[in-house]
């Protein structure tokens, strides 16, 4: 099948605004978005730029804007799409150059949340045991892969740039929940400042965003709740 | 730009990292270069489980992991590496654990751990629970937990740097010199950057994407192999490739051995457990060599299914819906996205895709590099993970032990450059030495004609895949030496499209072509002077092991004609060379 493509493009070398350019993609139904960016780069226009390394959904190089809605670019498939698809970066981040956007930013919010185990008492010899149950508590949130289709799908982080976000929530929650972990207090207080939680209106795009299924909205609610249990 | 650090670590996969963070705790300057973000490196896609003979589940002895690994290695493994692979697994494991891997568990609350293909309980008894996993994504959580605790250690990275050349002092690395740094081109703004430093670790990952159909990363272009190969370091045992039994039909995404581990089977167009012909006792957890060399042969056989008879099927429906979503969940999803087939139901059409070089940059014990049979020691240079050959996977790795082998050598890295660091003073570094590859960049992009790169990698990925694959002849494997060596020629006329500097990938690719080249030419030319079978390098017209003459480890140095080849001998401890059954 033929597949029409719009794709925003923007090389900061030559164009003083992005702008959309066509083309036009002999696609199977079955197909990635990713194969037709491929097929497109090499077949038509080597200049086009986007990130991309897995190829199928494990690495987070490839999230975009696809017909309205972010998705992994390796992951939404032609039949999911239909015959007009349209391609844009990511909302809310600098556009380094076609499809890639600057990361530094979205990076920077995650590693401000403390995402790493923090365990007060010695390691023993052998593992830290932890029940089945207390593994569940976080095991949503392990699968985060730092794409960063949420936070740049959520209209509080657009409107305030500031916002910690989803995706740094999310790898906060995967430490507090943990029963290893004995620094979620400090977690929460830096959850608790005004970019924090608390910009969060539960509009759920972050979920329907989130290429790996996870319930965003459910972990930020959980932390809020806990944030909120400790100031009382 | 002029950047100084007494410790530099090329990638950032499992190896990379762990290396990094034992530098960073022993206050080691080091800086981590990557052409990606760190959480986007390979590492993350590995699915089914890391093994160590914790024991967690039933009787297990790191001896037996040892002898696993090496049998499952046809026996061309060095027997001391694979003592330091199986030994150390344990402390690394619980090491992970300790930094926050979120493992599945016991009822009682120790890392839980499942079968996988070619462990086994007493030196082959019958298969064991070794492999200790969190869901299908024990890659992925052991990259998280790695980075996240190199954040913690507050380790530099320059991420979305590319490194483009090795620099040495006082002579080539092949002739005597010592690792000075390396030149990288930032991505960001094709700036190349000078990097000095007294160490340099190599863990740069694999190179599967020579093959069309492969589970490898589009990033997997063997960079640091190539590398050290152009500075007249050789590079070992190239032959050895995995084919991983079970890729999605057509696309090669991998769907982990986790699935035969947790009790899944393998069909023929008949519906017929066809590997009872093959390995009567392991069955669908024989090493993948032997199973890949099953689907081969089913295929050839006329026993393949769908309108080419050209797959054959995984089938977990027997497990139930509780094991897979709870234990399988990810690569159910792979079968769900990539084939639209839902494995709950239905059996999934695979194939062999390319998978895992078992070769590589030769390196002693203490990941120093070597450069030849005498096993001389590079100064100052340190290969890691896939893209080294210590040799803990001889001809054919057994599932896990990639993990196994990036944890336990990446750390054992850290630790080493640490204490050379400490020792070494800073080497001297020329002024002009980023000007050779500026001219080689500069000729890719303002080349006034020339062929695509891309459409010159497809050729080769396909010359790759139909001739130095699963099965090999002689004929083939000429075949690949020819068309290797006229693609390399050329290469020397390509020309990219993208002119620009900034975030310039088209570039890019076509350097990363080079090194796909590099490894493929040592890959075909030292497959077909290896006149025997043995583990992952099949041939028809010698289907038998050769102890006599070739026990032992193919070199491949560079050269203006072609490679040349010699040999070095394995190291034998405890295993006494069998032959082969499962």
């Amino acid at each position: 099948m033929q597949v029409d493509l719009r794709i925003l493009r923007f090389d900061p070398e030559r164009d003083a605004a992005p702008h959309w350019e066509s083309y036009r993609v002999e696609a199977e139904p079955m197909d990635r978005v990713l194969n037709l960016l491929t097929t497109v780069k090499a077949e038509q226009d080597g200049t086009l730029t986007f990130r991309r390394s897995c190829a199928h959904g494990i690495c987070g190089s490839d999230a975009m804007l696809i017909n309205g809605r972010n998705r992994l670019a390796c992951k939404i498939r032609v039949d999911q799409l239909g015959k007009k698809i349209t391609v844009a970066p990511l909302t809310g981040l600098p556009v380094v150059k076609d499809l890639v956007v600057d990361m530094d930013t979205f990076f920077s919010k995650y590693r401000s949340v403390m995402p790493f185990l923090i365990a007060d008492s010695p390691a023993p010899e052998r593992e830290r045991r932890q029940s089945q149950a207390d593994r569940a508590r976080y095991d949503d949130t392990t699968k985060c892969i730092l794409c960063a289709a949420c936070t740049t799908a959520c209209p509080s982080f657009w409107a305030q740039p500031s916002y910690v976000g989803p995706a740094a929530i999310v790898n906060a929650h995967r430490f507090i929940f943990d029963s290893r972990d004995d620094a979620g207090d400090e977690r929460l207080e830096i959850l608790a400042d005004k970019d924090g939680v608390w910009r969060c209106r539960t509009i759920f795009n972050c979920v329907d965003a989130c290429p790996r299924g996870i319930n965003i909205t459910r972990a930020i609610l959980e932390v809020s709740r806990a944030v909120v249990e400790r100031s009382v | 730009m002029r950047i100084d650090h007494d410790a530099l670590v090329i990638g950032a996969g499992g190896a990379g990292l762990w290396a990094a963070l034992e530098l960073a705790r022993a206050g080691v300057s080091t800086g981590v270069l990557t052409k990606l973000y760190p959480t986007r490196s390979h590492t993350g896609a590995a699915q089914g489980g890391v093994c160590a003979a914790l024991g967690n589940q039933e009787e297990d002895h790191w001896e037996w992991h040892m002898f696993d690994t090496v049998k499952g290695g046809d026996y061309l493994v060095d027997q001391d590496a694979a003592e330091v692979l199986a030994h150390e697994a344990i402390e690394t494991v619980i090491e992970l654990e300790h930094m926050g891997l979120p493992f599945n568990r016991t009822p009682d609350g120790k890392i839980d751990q499942r079968r996988f293909g070619g462990h086994t309980r007493n030196f082959g008894e019958g298969p064991i629970k070794r492999a200790c996993f969190a869901a299908d994504r024990t890659g992925h959580m052991i990259l998280q937990t790695l980075y996240q605790s190199c954040i913690k250690a507050g380790v530099q990275f320059y991420d979305e740097y590319h490194v483009v050349d090795l620099l040495f002092e006082g002579g080539e690395g092949g002739d005597g010199g010592r690792a000075a740094g390396v030149v990288a081109y930032r991505i960001a703004d094709g700036e190349l950057h000078t990097f000095g430093a007294k160490a340099v670790l190599l863990a740069t990952g694999g190179n599967g994407r020579m093959f069309s159909i492969t589970s490898n990363a589009h990033s997997l272009t063997g960079d640091g192999m190539s590398l050290v190969y152009r500075h007249g370091i050789p590079l070992e045992d190239m032959e050895f490739y995995q084919f991983h039994p079970t890729g999605i039909y057509g696309i090669g995404i991998l769907l982990s051995e986790a699935a035969r581990g947790e009790g899944g089977t393998l069909l023929n167009a008949d519906g017929e457990r066809f590997m009872s012909r093959y390995a009567p006792k392991a069955m669908e957890l024989a090493p993948r060599d032997m199973v890949s060399r099953a689907i081969y042969l089913e295929i050839r056989d006329g026993r393949g299914a769908g309108p080419k008879k050209d797959y054959v099927y995984l089938d977990v429906r027997h497990l139930g819906r509780a094991v897979i979503e709870e234990k399988l969940p990810d690569i159910t999803e792979f079968a769900r996205v990539y084939l639209g087939v839902e494995p709950l139901t239905e059996p999934v059409p695979i194939q062999p895709t390319a998978h895992y070089a078992m070769g590589g940059i030769p390196t002693d014990l203490r990941t120093r590099v070597v450069r030849d049979e005498a096993n001389t020691v590079v100064e100052g240079l340190f290969a890691a993970g896939e893209a080294a050959c210590v040799s803990v996977h001889g001809a054919n790795r057994l599932g896990t032990n990639s993990l196994v082998d990036l944890l336990v050598f990446g750390r054992r890295a850290g630790r080493e450059m640490a204490a050379y660091c400490r020792a070494a003073e800073a080497p001297s570094i020329a002024a002009d030495v980023e000007e050779p590859v500026r001219s080689e960049l500069e000729a890719l992009r303002t080349r006034p004609e020339g062929e695509s790169p891309s459409a010159l990698k497809a050729e080769l990925a396909t010359l790759m895949m139909d001739n130095v694959g699963v099965f090999r002849t002689a004929k083939m494997m000429a075949t690949a030496v020819a068309g290797v060596a006229a693609i390399k020629d050329r290469y020397t006329r390509v020309r990219v499209r993208d002119t620009g500097r900034i975030f310039n990938t088209d570039l890019l690719e076509a350097r990363e072509l080079g090194y796909l080249i590099d490894g493929a030419e040592a890959m075909a030319s030292s497959a077909i002077a290896r006149t025997e079978s043995r583990g992952a390098h099949s041939r028809d017209d010698y289907p038998e092991r050769d102890d006599v003459n070739f026990l032992a480890h193919t070199l491949a140095y560079r050269g203006e004609a072609g490679p040349s080849l010699r040999y070095k001998p394995v190291t034998i401890t405890r295993f006494e060379p069998k032959p082969r059954t499962y």
